[in-house]
């Protein structure tokens, strides 16, 4: 990229302007970093205030609102926000005597998250690899009528779903929370059928030789070859689970069935308006962020390399 | 777990057939399929296609989810016309995409440019990425402390510099323009990892060759980035117009919808006409529109941006 040297016939795109081209690119670049590190920062500072708030008393913040570091530091947020403080000791942080559940809907988020995810990535690729390596009349046109799906927006569907699970009698159930998204999705489909049209024909013809059905080529060479990308879409489908929000607060709306998405919007409508618990609102909202933080490290490489157009949602 | 998987849209069904096969005429695997498909199959049904025709006949009936639909023809649209919180919601809701979709879009290309020509690491992309792995529920909230009007952070400093606080939740000029930024915060770091993958198809010769010919990154940028990149980006607009016009969450736990109809978008609008105002039937004809206007957008999108065909000819 070191090149400098301007081409004698260069085209009109060259303006009367002295071509010095990349030289510059040594102040262009200072400029350049700067820009991306105050992006960098304005992502990431959020959570940090997000940790530093937890960690503060609520009624000192109010005097002192800017101070880079915990005011007051104490653990008390997260303790009664886990219900582990006794109410008199709640409110003498200026906390509301109300406690999240965390352990009960963490677990039902966990429920929800995980059912939900391992069927409809279990479900996916059947129909994927029906579509991608079974030849049968009418396959074309029933994928393609899959993909119409996905043109409808959530909501539009959420409504007559709504009913549907009303009518048979499992609102407030996990089956009836976790039902819409445990067969299937057009995307989740898509998804591995492209991936499935591309492994190798050679194996599987093999293994027809060898005797082989549909059924033992799918379970021991089409999912073991295809790991690597059911367990990117299986982390991709985890997230999306377990930050849904609209399905959980029309169907679980019981204690038993709170997610944590759910659980969080009520906290926040019982912390009082004038003098909201801000340091508990925070705790609660960390611990909540927790164990999606905690899978992104686990995972960094695998969730960023998989956003490209193969892992668009 | 390999990390060498190939990304799924360098493989097309051509791949598989060219290779010669074998087959037995007739239908094939028909039978084999037929079990393959069957949870997808009952997935779609259930929860894709006889919702969206039931969810379209709830919008021609009075329906208050304790009796049964009763049929009043199109009396719901008639009155949709004449609604006016119905027009405010969609206005509403139009002025958060433009502003949301305008700032993101313009931010994620600037972000995916500056990592394209900056580093490729895995560490900045995923510290990037990092506000879209938290739900939009936790966004909203954190946000939602550090814009406080008494204490929080953002108008500590704006009163630090000297001028007015600014009550982002609670003065109706702020409200959307606040919840468009959150939700620009959230997702700006995805779609710039959007853009980034497709900037990757860029071949490096073309910035050779316009380097060699004297071009400036500056004039790079307009003449070969921005015209390449238009069929994905094209793509990425579709997906994120379609996902703001949805937005809901943020409303949920912020606003209210308020102050007074400020922030009533049309999503959070159905929800309340739905489900706390018993008028499902009516609710059911919001989201008809919803869809409709999303398709329309769609396919306006797609010819506007001509995102089949690509100049890398």
């Amino acid at each position: 990229m070191a090149t400098t040297t301007a081409s004698l016939n260069s085209t009109a795109a060259v303006s009367a302007a002295p071509v010095k081209s990349h030289r510059r690119m040594g102040g262009g670049r200072i400029v350049a970093w700067t820009a991306l590190i105050i992006i960098i920062l304005v992502t990431l500072f959020p959570f940090y205030w997000m940790l530093r708030t937890a960690l503060s008393t609520t009624n000192a913040l109010f005097s002192d609102p800017a101070k880079l570091l915990p005011v007051e530091f104490t653990w008390g947020a997260f303790a009664r926000v886990l219900g582990l403080a006794t109410p008199a000791e709640a409110r003498a942080e200026g906390g509301s005597g109300a406690s999240v559940q965390f352990f009960l809907y963490l677990r039902n988020s966990a429920i929800f998250s995980i059912v939900a995810t391992a069927g409809q990535v279990f479900c996916s690729a059947l129909a994927a690899y029906a579509f991608a390596r079974l030849k049968w009349p009418g396959r074309n046109i029933v994928f393609f009528l899959f993909l119409t799906a996905l043109m409808v927006p959530p909501i539009y569907t959420a409504l007559p779903n709504f009913i549907l699970i009303k009518n048979l009698g499992l609102l407030n159930t996990f089956p009836g929370l976790i039902a819409p998204y445990f067969f299937m999705t057009p995307f989740a489909i898509f998804f591995l059928r492209q991936f499935f049209l591309g492994l190798s024909q050679e194996i599987e013809e093999a293994a027809k030789l060898d005797g082989a059905g549909h059924w033992r080529i799918f379970f021991q060479i089409i999912l073991p070859m295809s790991s690597a990308p059911l367990v990117t879409l299986g982390i991709l489908t985890f997230i999306n689970m377990w930050n849904e929000y609209l399905w959980p607060l029309l169907v679980g709306t019981g204690e038993n069935t709170r997610v944590l998405t759910v659980a969080l919007g009520v906290f926040r409508t019982q912390s009082p308006q004038s003098g909201p618990d801000w340091a508990g609102l925070m705790a609660a909202v960390l611990i909540a962020a927790l164990p999606l933080l905690i899978l992104f490290f686990a995972f960094a490489k695998r969730i960023v390399n998989s956003i490209g157009f193969s892992g668009m949602k | 777990m390999s990390d060498t998987w190939v990304p799924a849209e360098v493989v097309t069904s051509e791949d598989v057939s060219r290779r010669p096969r074998r087959r037995s005429g007739g239908g094939g695997d028909l039978a084999m399929a037929l079990v393959f498909i069957i949870p997808a199959t009952i997935g779609f049904v259930v929860f894709y296609l006889y919702p969206s025709i039931r969810g379209f006949y709830f919008s021609l009936t009075r329906y208050n989810l304790l009796g049964s639909p009763h049929f009043i023809g199109v009396d719901n649209y008639v009155r949709l016309v004449n609604d006016k919180l119905f027009w405010n919601a969609l206005l509403v809701t139009v002025e958060y995409v433009l502003i949301n979709i305008g700032l993101q879009t313009i931010l994620a290309v600037g972000i995916a440019v500056l990592m394209h020509r900056l580093t490729k690491s895995t560490l900045v992309r995923g510290l990037i990425l990092m506000p879209f792995l938290i739900s939009n529920v936790i966004a909203a909230l954190l946000w939602f402390w550090l814009l406080d009007y008494q204490v929080g952070l953002v108008n500590e400093f704006i009163s630090f510099v000297g001028l007015d606080r600014i009550a982002f939740f609670g003065d109706g000029k702020w409200a959307i323009p606040t919840i468009a930024l959150v939700n620009v915060w959230r997702h700006m770091g995805y779609t710039a990892l959007l853009v980034f993958a497709g900037l990757q198809t860029i071949p490096s010769y073309v910035y050779e060759a316009a380097s060699v010919d004297g071009s400036t990154e500056w004039r790079s940028f307009w003449r070969i980035t921005l015209p390449l990149l238009r069929p994905i980006l094209a793509l990425v607009l579709v997906i994120t117009v379609t996902g703001s016009f949805q937005v809901f969450d943020t409303v949920a736990v912020t606003t209210r919808g308020g102050p007074v109809n400020a922030s009533r978008v049309m999503q959070y609008y159905i929800v309340q006409k739905g489900f706390q105002q018993g008028e499902f039937g009516y609710a059911s004809a919001i989201s008809v529109i919803l869809f409709i206007i999303l398709a329309i957008v769609a396919l306006v999108q797609l010819r506007l941006l001509r995102a089949g065909e690509s100049d890398l000819a």
